[in-house]
C-alpha cells in the first residue's frame, strides 16, 4: 500500500483538529497539518530530546509521554508538547569535585526528597529506570546511576512530572562526569603517547608524508599492514611502519 | 514475529542461510585502480546534472551542487539599507556562531584565553550533527598504530586530495583532544583489562575508533554543555546569524543576527569570529534521505559566500552507505558504521556479499548503488523503498550474544520501537546524505581566507579531500574548535574592531544580477527545512 492510499485519521494538536493520513509520526503529522517547527523537533532520530510529546488517546485516562518522531500519530489523539523544561542546575567545577560517596547528594539534597513514586520511570520515553539511578545516586553509587542513565537525553519528562521537585537529567550527569572522569582509568600509553607526539617522536616521519608525491603516497597507503578482524595477539610484520621511510 | 513486511521474507531467509559460510569469507579490498572506477560509474557526486558552477563572488567557478548552488544565488533576507550598525547590542572578543562541538569547544577554549566570548545557535544550545555522531572518534592511541598511520588511512580516505598541513595537525592532536575529553569525564568504552576500547571504521589499517556505545556524539556534547554552563559562557539560543559584518579593511567584524521567536534583527560586533554552523544534509542532495539534523541548512556557508570566503571540495558529497531503509519513518537516519566494524556484512538480496565492508563510505555506497540499481539485486519494500540487507545478527554470532545491547544500545531501542529486533534480524539500509567533505578553506590554526574570520567542523574543508572516514569528524571539530578557539582569543588581543558594513552584500548581489543569476524568489540562509504539508509526505526525509 503506497502512501497515497493511506487513510485519514483526526488528530488534536494543542486541542485543535487536523485531518493527517495515517501512520506519519507525530511530527510529521504536525507537519503534515502545516506547522514548521522552530522548537521541538532536533534530530529526528530519537537521540536529543528536543520533541518531548504528552498526549491521551481516547478510553484511557492515562496521560503518556513520548518523542514525537519516533511515536506514530494514533486516531483522536490529543497532543502538547514541552519543548523546554526548566531545571534545577548547581553551579559546580568538575574538576574541583571529589569522588566521594556522599557527592551527588550534596551538590543536589533535593534527590533525598524522592517519593518513590516511580513516575519518573513511567514517562521515560528512553525506558531508562530512573528511579533506581536516583536511589542509587541517594546511596552513593556513582558508577551504578552513570551506567543506569546512560542513555538519558535530557528531554525533561521525569523532572517535568517529579513530585518532589527533583532534576533527575542533571543529577545524572553530574554521576556520568565523575565516573568518567574520576573512576574510569586512563591508560598509561595514552600519556605516553601524548607525550612522544609533545617531544617530536613523529614529526620527521609526518614532515616526510606532508611532502611526499601523491604517487608516493599511493604506494605507502597500499603497503600499510591491516589489523586483522579477529586476531586479538596480532603483531604487524613491520611495526615502525612507516616511520621506516628513507 | 518478523518485524518486515511479507514481500521481504524470502529475502531475509537466503541472508540466514548463507550466514554461516558467509562468516567466515575472506573479501578481497578493492584496488586504488578499481576504486576510482566504481567511484566514477556510481557515486552520486559524478552523476550528470547534479553540479554546477558558481557564476559569481570569489567561488566563481567553483562547482557545487545545484541546490547548494541555489542558495547561493538566492537574495539575502537581509536588506543592507535595514541594518543599524549605530545600534550594536554587544561587542565581544571571540564571537562564536554555531552551537554543536565545533562551536563548544571553541568557546571552552577561548574563555579559557580570557577571551570575553558568546555562543550563538540558531536553535537549542547543543542541537547539532555533532549529538548524532553514533560510531566514535579517532585517535592513534594503540600500541601498533602511529599518528602516521592515521595520516595515511586519512589520506588514503580522501583520495589523496586532503591538505596535508590540516591533516598534519588532525592526527598530531588526536590523543591530546581524546584525553581531554576523557576528563571532562566523556565516558568512553573500556576494554574488560581498562584499556580503551577501540574498533574499526572503513578505510582504517588499525582499530582507532573511541566510541560511547552508540551514543558517543551525545555522550561528549552533553558533556561539553555542562562544561560550557560551569565556566559561565554566554550563550543566544534560537538567534542564527543572517549575514556576517566586514569592516573597511575587509576583515570579519561581527554579524547580523535574528532572534527567531520574536523577529528581532541585531547586529553583534566582534573583534574575532568563528563560524561552526555544521552542514548541508537538509537541502537533501540529489533528492537523498539524510542523517542529519534538523538544522543542517547550510546558513554558515551561504553567509560565508558572500562575505567572500573560498572554498573548497564542496562539490564532494559523503553519502552514507547504511542509512535506514525501513521503516519509512526512520528513513535516512544513520545505522552506526561501528556494526560493520563490529563484524556485520552487506548482504543483497539473494544471501550474497558483494563488498568488503570496511571499504571507505564513498566506495562501500557506490557498491550498493550498483548492487541495486545496476544489478537488480536490491531488496524491495511494498512502499517502493529498496536497499540492501546490514546483517547485524552476525555480530552477535561473531562477538558474543548480548554485544548488540551493549555496544548499540540506542539502534537496538530505535529499531525495537518499530518492532525489528535488530539481534534477531538484519537491517534493511540504503545510502543516505550524510555529510559535506568540503566547505570553507581554513588553515591549519581554523582561520578562513577572510581575516578574523575563522571556521571548525564540518563548515570547514580540506582536511578530509574528497571522503571523509569514519571516526574523523569527531575528531575535526574538537581539533580545529580547540586550535580556532585559542588563535581567535590571541587575536582579539591585538586589534581593535573596524566599521561594520554590508558594503560585501551589496556588491556581491551586484555581481550575482550581472552574472544573470540572482534568484530572487529564493531566501536566503534558509534556516529552516520546509516540510509541511504534501512535503511531509515525500520518500526524502524521516
Amino acid at each position: 500500500m503506497g502512501i497515497e492510499e493511506r487513510r485519514s485519521i483526526t488528530i488534536y494538536v494543542f486541542g485543535k483538529k487536523y485531518e493527517v493520513p495515517e501512520s506519519l509520526t507525530i511530527q510529521k503529522a504536525m507537519e503534515f497539518s502545516g506547522y514548521r517547527f522552530i522548537r521541538s523537533c532536533g534530530c529526528r532520530g530519537g537521540i536529543c530530546g528536543a520533541c518531548l510529546t504528552e498526549y491521551r488517546t481516547p478510553g484511557s485516562y492515562r496521560l503518556k509521554v513520548a518523542l514525537a518522531c519516533q511515536a506514530l500519530a494514533e486516531p483522536e489523539m490529543q497532543i502538547t508538547q514541552s519543548p523546554f523544561v526548566p531545571m534545577n542546575r548547581a553551579p559546580y567545577h568538575l574538576e574541583e569535585l571529589k569522588e566521594q560517596p556522599d557527592i551527588l547528594g550534596k551538590i543536589y539534597p533535593e534527590i533525598y526528597r524522592c517519593l518513590q513514586c516511580n513516575t519518573c520511570t513511567r514517562v521515560c520515553p528512553m525506558e531508562i529506570q530512573v528511579m533506581d539511578y536516583v536511589a542509587a545516586a541517594m546511596r552513593g553509587e556513582i558508577e551504578k546511576a552513570a551506567t543506569l542513565s546512560f542513555q538519558c537525553i535530557m528531554c525533561g519528562a521525569c523532572a517535568s512530572k517529579c513530585p518532589a521537585e527533583i532534576s533527575q537529567p542533571n543529577v545524572a550527569l553530574l554521576a556520568r562526569r565523575l565516573y568518567g572522569r574520576h573512576i574510569l582509568p586512563l591508560p598509561e600509553s595514552l600519556y605516553q603517547r601524548i607525550n612522544d607526539i609533545k617531544m617530536g617522536r613523529y614529526n620527521k616521519v609526518l614532515e616526510n608524508l606532508i611532502q611526499m608525491s601523491t604517487e608516493g603516497l599511493m604506494k605507502f597507503y597500499t603497503l600499510r599492514e591491516q589489523e586483522p578482524q579477529d586476531n586479538p595477539g596480532w603483531v604487524p610484520k613491520n611495526p615502525n611502519f612507516p616511520e621506516d621511510i628513507t | 514475529m518478523s518485524g518486515y513486511p511479507e514481500s521481504t521474507q524470502e529475502s531475509i531467509r537466503k541472508v540466514e542461510a548463507t550466514r554461516l559460510t558467509r562468516a567466515k569469507e575472506e573479501f578481497p579490498k578493492l584496488s586504488l585502480k578499481e576504486r576510482q572506477e566504481l567511484l566514477k560509474r556510481y557515486h552520486p557526486d559524478y552523476r550528470e546534472g547534479g553540479r554546477r558552477e558558481l557564476k559569481a563572488g570569489v567561488n566563481k567557478g567553483e562547482k557545487v551542487p545545484n541546490e547548494l548552488a541555489d542558495l547561493f544565488e538566492g537574495e539575502s533576507i537581509v536588506r543592507p539599507e535595514e541594518v543599524d550598525f549605530t545600534q550594536v547590542k554587544e561587542d565581544m572578543d571571540v564571537l562564536i556562531i554555531g552551537g554543536g562541538g565545533g562551536g563548544a569547544s571553541a568557546a571552552l577554549f577561548a574563555a579559557e584565553q580570557g577571551a570575553k566570548t558568546l555562543i550563538t545557535t540558531k536553535l537549542r544550545f547543543g542541537d547539532s550533527n555533532t549529538i548524532m555522531a553514533e560510531g566514535g572518534i579517532q585517535a592513534a592511541v594503540g600500541e601498533f598504530d602511529s599518528p602516521s598511520l592515521h595520516y595515511l588511512d586519512t589520506m588514503g580516505g580522501g583520495g589523496f586530495e586532503n591538505l596535508p598541513h590540516l591533516v598534519n595537525a588532525l592526527v598530531s592532536d588526536a590523543p591530546m583532544i581524546l584525553e581531554w575529553l576523557a576528563r571532562l569525564g566523556v565516558m568512553f568504552d573500556r576494554t574488560d583489562d581498562g584499556g580503551l576500547l577501540a574498533s574499526f571504521a572503513g578505510g582504517q589499517c588499525r582499530r582507532r575508533v573511541h566510541s560511547a556505545a552508540d551514543y558517543t556524539g551525545m555522550e561528549i556534547m552533553r558533556v561539553m554543555r555542562d562544561e560550557v554552563y560551569s565556566r559561565g559562557i554566554e550563550i543566544d539560543e534560537f538567534c542564527p546569524a543572517i549575514e556576517l559584518v566586514l569592516d573597511e579593511k575587509g576583515r570579519c567584524a561581527g554579524a547580523v543576527f535574528v532572534n527567531l521567536d520574536t523577529e528581532e534583527r541585531f547586529v553583534i560586533r566582534a573583534k574575532t569570529v568563528i563560524l561552526a554552523t555544521g552542514g548541508i544534509g537538509r537541502l537533501h542532495i540529489q533528492g537523498f534521505p539524510t542523517t542529519n539534523h534538523y538544522g543542517a541548512t547550510a546558513d554558515g556557508l551561504v553567509i560565508a559566500n558572500r562575505a567572500g570566503v573560498k572554498i573548497i571540495f564542496m562539490d564532494a558529497i559523503q553519502f552514507h552507505p547504511t542509512g535506514t531503509a525501513y521503516p519509512e519513518q526512520l528513513l535516512g537516519l544513520l545505522v552506526s558504521e561501528a556494526f560493520r566494524g563490529w563484524s556485520a556484512q552487506l548482504v543483497n538480496g539473494e544471501g550474497g556479499r558483494f563488498i568488503n565492508e570496511l571499504e571507505t563510505r564513498d566506495i562501500t555506497s557506490s557498491a550498493t548503488i550498483r548492487e541495486v540499481m545496476d544489478r537488480k539485486n536490491g531488496v524491495s519494500t511494498p512502499t517502493g523503498m529498496q536497499g540492501v540487507w546490514l546483517d547485524t545478527p552476525l555480530v552477535e554470532l561473531n562477538k558474543g550474544k548480548g554485544t548488540i545491547r551493549r555496544i548499540f544500545p540506542h539502534l537496538f531501542h530505535r529499531f525495537h520501537t518499530f518492532g525489528i529486533e535488530i539481534t534477531q534480524e538484519p537491517v534493511l539500509v540504503y545510502p543516505t546524505q550524510h555529510y559535506q567533505n568540503g566547505g570553507l578553506l581554513i588553515d591549519e590554526y581554523g582561520e578562513t581566507t577572510i581575516e578574523n574570520l575563522f571556521a571548525a567542523g564540518e563548515v570547514s574543508g580540506g582536511v578530509h579531500g574528497r571522503n571523509r572516514l569514519g571516526g574523523n569528524s569527531l575528531l575535526d571539530i574538537f581539533v580545529f574548535g580547540r586550535r580556532a578557539g585559542i588563535r581567535a582569543a590571541e587575536r582579539a588581543k591585538e586589534i581593535e574592531i573596524g566599521k561594520p558594513s554590508l558594503g560585501h552584500l551589496i556588491e556581491y548581489e551586484k555581481d550575482l544580477e550581472r552574472a544573470g543569476v540572482l534568484k530572487k524568489e529564493i531566501k536566503t540562509p534558509l534556516l529552516l527545512p520546509d516540510y509541511r504539508y504534501e512535503k511531509a509526505l515525500a520518500k526524502i526525509h524521516q
